[in-house]
């Protein structure tokens, strides 16, 4: 099995629904479900260009309708603080005509069978599931209409669905949905070619803002995250890993350990040495103890001694300015349009800078944590993660089970950001439970995860730009080099893989008549996985602030300039410029979600005009503008900025545009337009890991810092543009134009252009 | 181990543990409370926050040794149905996005409107700057405060 990263993963676009009346069988282990009522199941399935069905996908959603009038949804993705619990159930329960007070959400636990890919990363649950999720409460409504009518003896056509009624429009008799729901059950389930989708202007939610479901939960402190999972008997285990990626556990001594009080057992776990992958535990040692303070304590006292394997003399800080020198030569070429040296020879001007972004730890504010309990040959886990079957497969590999002994139950995840998509914690708590024969619940501290996380890459990227003697932007050179997500599959792999060149910089949208991207070799020494919006954060970074160098040397606006070097509206691709590749888009078919001109240049001018670009700053102040496109969602992005006569750095204001097509819940995208400006705002400002002697060198929040509500950005204004094409994600998009906004609005306050994360005006 | 006694949201808890166990761990391992959260066990981050009688503590820093007879207010303890004024706000402006950090962030701010009813906008920031939330929902939890406090919203800088 592997674990993909989002990027890498082929979406299919025509994913569409089949309702069928439930069995009993088939529902039955649905946690949560009653029995009784009418359930319907959905299983989607994707056609190919002519319709024609060609897998089933199978991922079962059930949608049950009591007599009581109470509809419940199974929500299959994970929620982790995106509002996406509340999102899918929506679409179904607009298109239905539910009456949201009477909807219940049900979680269900990780099963490829049942559910599909649930793997929960890339911005896509709301871009794969919007269609299937609208034609699976059509047909539910279609279903309860037919019944009504019969009923009524008038025909279908003059009903209609409302806040759980059925409604005769020219009588104006009405019905409630749960006293509907014998009759319906007797009645054949339409197919999706008999139901029409309500007109958008009808929608009561989609395209409104709808409080997610959990809040009350949340507030009162009774929502159930993965570090509140319990069960009968449950003990904790703490581990300590070996501090270098690859190393192992040589020998232990567990003396003083086992002096702690509630200490109950001690267990060593293998390790996979190199590559380390994305889904084995690393090697340690384990204190299962009574209590999560006796495990912590004993586990500080163990004594291991380690061999350290060949990583033991890495250091990041050197990596760094080895790769400075790398990205001055000459690379391996990934896309080519013209002629880069001749532009360069025939140039007024050539701005050549080198950009540095340092490695980082997502730091959940949950650190990772899972119980596992194994019972006569199966195995079930409670645990946040993102990658329910992801993990379900890993688990019952280390196990040496069947997939289906092993059952996963997704709890709330307590943020996730690409995190919790590995299922390596998952994995140590099955063994441990196994190995013990106890329910063992894997606490990680928050040492644990700043010192073993999936550590977004450090890199270093040259950008060389020419001008010429019309003053154009004639050429564009850009020079990559960091570590691959791949290498911590394949230790061979030296250069960045399609995917991550895709986000951001061979998919360079500006119309310039020599482009050359090339890549360098870069190491990887630690885990290396995907943070939030992935490799768009560097690469946004360098391409849209030398934009900003580059508007300068022009003398032009720097708006203006990205309005004019996008050129002509119109839809662009790829792939005859790139290297023995495809683009990627996100696992799109660009025919399907095509690279829009139109919508990047409709961003920037609402940006432009919401933010009042070109205003007359005070001394000190400056607005800074970044434009990009990541998870097919465009987004435009000014940062206001104060630089006080101590370089102290104040955001009074962000200002977003984004399409992000059709707007399903407003207020979550709202909320994550907000999360992911401060979000952003930490990487660029304050968090920054490094690597001595190949461990990290920070511990907590005190060293990997992220940002505080003094400093942390005022008033974040998000403007969504009118829309009405397919929706697309809005969980990463925010992050990658902000950091770039943000320098061009510090250079403007105080001259100074930053070329290195995180940002020191004082350097 | 030794034997304490603790007075938790108006009840008694006899418990046995370990002298220097933090109180964050009497509350979610022993007795079962588990909207208290775990996020540094350092006092770097606020989600552990609870009240030791009025004031806000980090409890994953507090052992259980030092708690003494005072009373102990977890988010449990804080209203009867969540209904406290800061929880209705919270609900108000849909402040949670994954929503750990919030028992916390609510728990210190109930202790800052305690000792001072209107704070200003900035004394909101210098009382909420030692909880974190990596989701970033500080504008929304400015705006809930202000709005109990009664001033202008606090995330206009
Ligand atoms: S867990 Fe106590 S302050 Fe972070
Ligand atoms: S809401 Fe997720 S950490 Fe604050």
């Amino acid at each position: 099995m592997k674990i993909l990263a989002p990027f890498q993963k082929k979406k299919n676009e025509n994913i569409s629904s089949e309702v069928f009346s439930a069995s009993r069988r088939d529902f039955l282990k649905v946690g949560g479900l009653l029995t009784g009522g009418l359930v319907l199941g959905v299983s989607f399935f994707s056609c190919n260009e002519k319709g024609k069905k060609i897998v089933t996908i199978a991922p079962n959603v059930y949608l049950q309708i009591g007599s009581d009038g109470k509809v419940t949804i199974v929500a299959h993705r994970s929620e982790m603080g995106q509002g996406i619990r509340t999102s899918l159930p929506l679409i179904v329960a607009d298109e239905l005509g539910a009456d949201w007070k009477n909807v219940r959400i049900v979680q269900a636990e990780g099963d490829e069978k049942k559910y599909g890919n649930q793997n929960t990363d890339g911005s896509f649950s709301i871009r794969q599931f919007y269609k299937p999720m609208r034609e699976a409460g059509a047909i539910a409504r279609l279903l309860l209409i037919r019944a009504a009518a019969q009923q009524w003896k008038v025909p279908a056509e003059e009903c209609d669905t409302e806040k759980g009624q059925v409604i005769h429009r020219n009588s104006g008799k009405k019905l409630e949905f749960g006293d509907l729901v014998e009759a319906a059950k007797s009645l054949p389930v339409p197919a999706v070619s008999e139901i029409k989708l309500k007109d958008n202007s009808r929608f009561n939610m989609i395209g409104k803002e709808t409080p997610i479901v959990d809040l009350h939960d949340i507030v009162s402190g009774k929502a159930v995250f993965g570090i509140d999972a319990v069960t009968d008997g449950m003990k904790i285990a703490v581990v300590k890993r070996c501090p270098v990626v690859g190393g192992a556990v040589k020998s232990f001594d567990d003396t003083k350990a086992r002096a702690i009080p509630g200490v109950i057992k001690v267990i060593a776990i293998k390790g996979p040495g190199l590559p380390a992958t994305l889904r084995k535990p690393l090697s340690g040692v384990a204190v299962i103890a009574e209590n999560t303070w006796a495990a912590i304590k004993a586990r500080d006292l163990l004594e291991v001694e380690w061999d350290l394997g060949p990583n033991a003399g890495y250091d990041s800080a050197k990596q760094i300015e080895e790769l400075k020198q790398e990205v001055t030569k000459n690379g391996t070429v990934r896309r080519k349009r013209g002629n880069f040296l001749a532009a360069k020879a025939a140039a007024k001007k050539v701005i050549d800078h080198t950009y540095v972004a340092p490695y980082l730890a997502h730091a959940t504010l949950e650190p990772p944590t899972a119980l596992a309990v194994v019972k006569n040959g199966n195995c079930e886990v409670w645990a946040c993660t993102q990658n329910p079957q992801g993990a379900r497969e890993a688990v019952a590999e280390a196990l040496g089970f069947q997939a289906d002994k092993v059952r996963v139950n997704i709890t709330l995840l307590g943020g996730a950001f690409g995190r919790k998509s590995k299922p390596d914690f998952i994995v140590e708590a099955a063994l441990l439970a196994k190995e013990s024969g106890l329910p063992v619940k894997v606490q990680w501290t928050r040492e644990d995860d700043i010192h073993h996380d999936y550590f977004h890459a450090l890199s270093v990227q040259r950008i060389v730009a020419t001008i010429d003697n019309q003053n154009k932007l004639s050429g564009w050179d850009h020079h990559i080099a960091y570590p691959s997500i791949s290498a911590t599959e394949d230790n061979a792999v030296v250069q960045p893989s399609d995917g991550e060149l895709g986000l951001g910089a061979t998919d360079f949208p500006y119309d310039v008549p020599a482009i050359n991207v090339e890549t360098h070799d870069a190491k990887a020494h630690l885990r290396i996985g995907w943070l939030r919006s992935v490799r768009n954060i560097p690469q946004a970074f360098a391409v849209a602030t030398m934009l900003d160098e580059v508007a300068e040397a022009r003398g032009v606006d720097p708006v203006a300039n990205a309005l004019e070097l996008l050129g002509e509206d119109r839809n662009i691709t790829f792939n005859e410029e790139l290297v023995k590749t495809t683009y990627p888009n996100y696992g799109e078919d660009i025919a399907n979600y095509p690279w829009e001109i139109a919508r990047m240049k409709e961003v920037i001018r609402r940006v432009a005009k919401e933010s009042g670009w070109g205003k007359e700053m005070p001394k000190g102040s400056g607005l800074g503008f970044a434009v990009h496109r990541s998870f097919l969602t465009y987004v435009a992005c000014v940062v206001e900025v104060q630089v006080d006569a101590n370089n102290k750095i104040t955001i009074p204001n962000v200002y977003y545009a984004v399409d992000c097509g059709l707007p399903v819940n407003v207020d979550r995208i709202r909320s994550q337009f907000e999360g992911g400006a401060q979000f952003s705002a930490s990487l660029a400002l304050k968090s920054m890991i490094t690597v001595k002697n190949g461990q990290v060198e920070q511990n907590n929040f005190d060293g990997y810092q992220i940002i505080r509500m003094p400093e942390s950005p005022g008033q974040i204004h998000v403007h969504i543009v009118e829309s009405a094409a397919k929706p697309t994600g809005v969980g990463e998009p925010p992050v990658p134009p902000f950091t770039p906004a943000l320098c061009n609005a510090i250079y403007k306050a105080t001259g100074k252009r930053i070329y290195t994360l995180p940002i020191d005006i004082n350097a | 181990m030794a034997k304490y006694s603790i007075q938790v949201n108006g009840k008694k808890h006899e418990v046995d543990v370990l002298e220097d166990m933090p109180l964050l761990w009497v509350l979610r391992d022993i007795i079962g409370l588990k909207g208290t959260k775990f996020g540094c066990g350092k006092a770097l981050c606020g989600a552990c926050t609870v009240h030791l009688n009025d004031d806000a503590i980090r409890s994953c820093s507090y052992p259980i040794s030092a708690v003494g007879d005072a009373k102990i207010t977890t988010i449990e303890g804080l209203s009867e149905d969540g209904d406290h004024p800061l929880q209705q706000a919270w609900e108000k402006f849909v402040v949670p996005q994954c929503g750990y950090c919030q028992t916390g962030q609510i728990m210190n701010a109930a202790a800052l409107l305690k000792r001072n009813a209107h704070p200003s906008a900035q004394e909101i920031e210098q009382a909420m700057q030692g909880n974190l939330c990596r989701c970033g929902t500080y504008n929304r939890i400015k705006a809930a405060i202000s709005e109990v406090a009664g001033i202008p919203n606090a995330a206009s800088k």
